[in-house]
């Protein structure tokens, strides 16, 4: 066997027993080659799947990943969540993208902003690790700081924090609607 | 009477039920007509009432604030602080930016809910058995440990905590939630964690009482499971064995 299929055969194996996102480092940790030989190994691992696999190496929290594709998520969900699709509430979806962007922030923070209280959302949001505390904010009472995890990138299917737009985008586009109207 | 008509929409709080009447009357975000606003956003909580909802606080305190707007914008521009050079603020200028700020953020949450969705339909690898929990089972052929175990455990070790009389500062240092999360990154790296080994770190009896309700708190939830080998044994902290059903 070629040096190169033979990476790429250990990349594979990697990519199939591990079930959180595999980081270039990490790879190249074990496999001490060049990253542009892991690169292209995945490369290649992603076009022989695409053409005739049920699943797919994605790039999610900043490393790979093998995920199926999303066509059979039918039957997996019958099997692994009883057909059920799990997906979290409004209040749950605001209080965490307010998380994202503004990282380091405060309970009493979000709470301004969101014009309601977000005790409750933010227990769930840490159940599920989808955010963490991240310290201390040096002011008086000293309040606890949220950040967003990994699992919160991988849970939206997002690379890194880059992939959301950016807030001066959204606000530009609300400019431009206003606009139109008039 | 269109009153019968009205549709119940549940709101997450007052920003978000004066965007909705920003959108359903058509009005301008920048220049919003308070007065007109303020009596459909009253006769929303009204109706609320009616409906016997509970009604947050934060909306009352909304209410109060558009009032407050309402009422300056009616009163006539005092002259005489002309001089100071304080140019006619928009008594609406904060609220609108509240509104934008919080617009948004519910445009964000659209979008994440758009890859959640994307997501949720792709499937990562299963993983039946966590490492570290399964190793050293034969060792531990442990009986779950009841609440009073963990009791009993917790004022033992209450007893080997040093007493200084001389720190009198009272810190806030400690919360269920933090020693929560502590917990669950020592789990995370490790697997399983002695209950020893934990204790002899802890400095304070407010942070050994805290300490004590995170570990009841994360017993309730279903992440950890308490076994004691042996009677008298050691208590050991795991993650649960996962149940067939796929988490995230």
């Amino acid at each position: 066997m070629s040096f190169e299929n033979k990476v790429k055969h250990i990349i594979e194996a990697l990519l199939f027993v591990s079930e959180r996102p595999l980081s270039l480092e990490q790879i190249k940790s074990v496999l001490d080659t060049e990253k542009k030989a892991i690169v292209s190994g995945i490369n290649e691992l992603k076009e022989e799947y695409d053409s005739n696999h049920s699943f797919k190496i994605r790039e999610v929290a900043g490393g790979y990943q093998l995920v199926t594709d999303a066509e059979y998520s039918p039957w997996l969900r019958k099997l692994f969540q009883g057909g059920r699709k799990e997906h979290l509430s409004r209040a749950a979806l605001e209080t965490v993208a307010i998380v994202a962007y503004k990282q380091p922030v405060t309970k009493p923070e979000v709470a301004q902003i969101r014009g309601v209280d977000v005790d409750g959302v933010m227990r769930k949001l840490l159940e599920k690790g989808l955010v963490r505390l991240a310290g201390r904010k040096k002011v008086v009472g000293r309040p606890i700081l949220y950040s967003t995890t990994k699992k919160f990138l991988e849970y939206f299917g997002l690379n890194s924090l880059e992939e959301l737009p950016p807030l001066d985008e959204l606000v530009e586009m609300e400019q431009e609607n206003a606009d139109n109207e008039n | 009477m269109n009153k019968y008509k009205v549709k119940l929409k549940v709101f997450e709080g007052p920003l978000d039920l004066l965007l909705y009447l920003i959108k359903k009357n058509e009005v301008n975000i920048y220049d919003i007509p308070v007065a007109e606003i303020t009596k459909q956003y009253l006769t929303y909580l009204e109706f609320m009432r009616e409906l016997d909802l509970n009604i947050a606080g934060d909306f009352l305190v909304m209410a109060a604030t558009l009032l407050y707007i309402k009422s300056r914008m009616l009163l006539p521009q005092e002259e005489e602080f002309m001089d100071d050079e304080i140019p006619d603020e928009d008594p609406r200028e904060e609220l609108v930016k509240k509104l934008l700020e919080y617009k948004k953020f519910k445009e964000v949450a659209g979008i994440l809910k758009e890859k959640e969705t994307e997501s949720s339909d792709v499937f990562k690898r299963y993983v039946a058995v966590p490492e570290g929990i399964m190793e050293d089972d034969e060792e531990c052929q442990g009986f779950e440990a009841s609440i009073f175990d963990l009791i009993s455990a917790f004022t033992e070790a209450l007893k080997n905590i040093p007493k200084d009389d001389f720190k009198v500062v009272l810190d806030a240092e400690h919360t269920v939630e933090e020693k929560t999360e502590f917990i669950l990154t020592l789990l995370d790296q490790k697997g399983v964690i002695y209950f020893k080994n934990i204790w002899y770190r802890i400095r304070s009896r407010l942070e050994a009482v805290v300490f004590f309700l995170a570990l009841l708190e994360l017993i309730r939830l279903k992440k950890i499971i308490i076994r004691q080998i042996g009677i008298f044994g050691e208590i050991k902290i795991s993650k649960p064995l996962p149940v067939l059903n796929y988490e995230l």
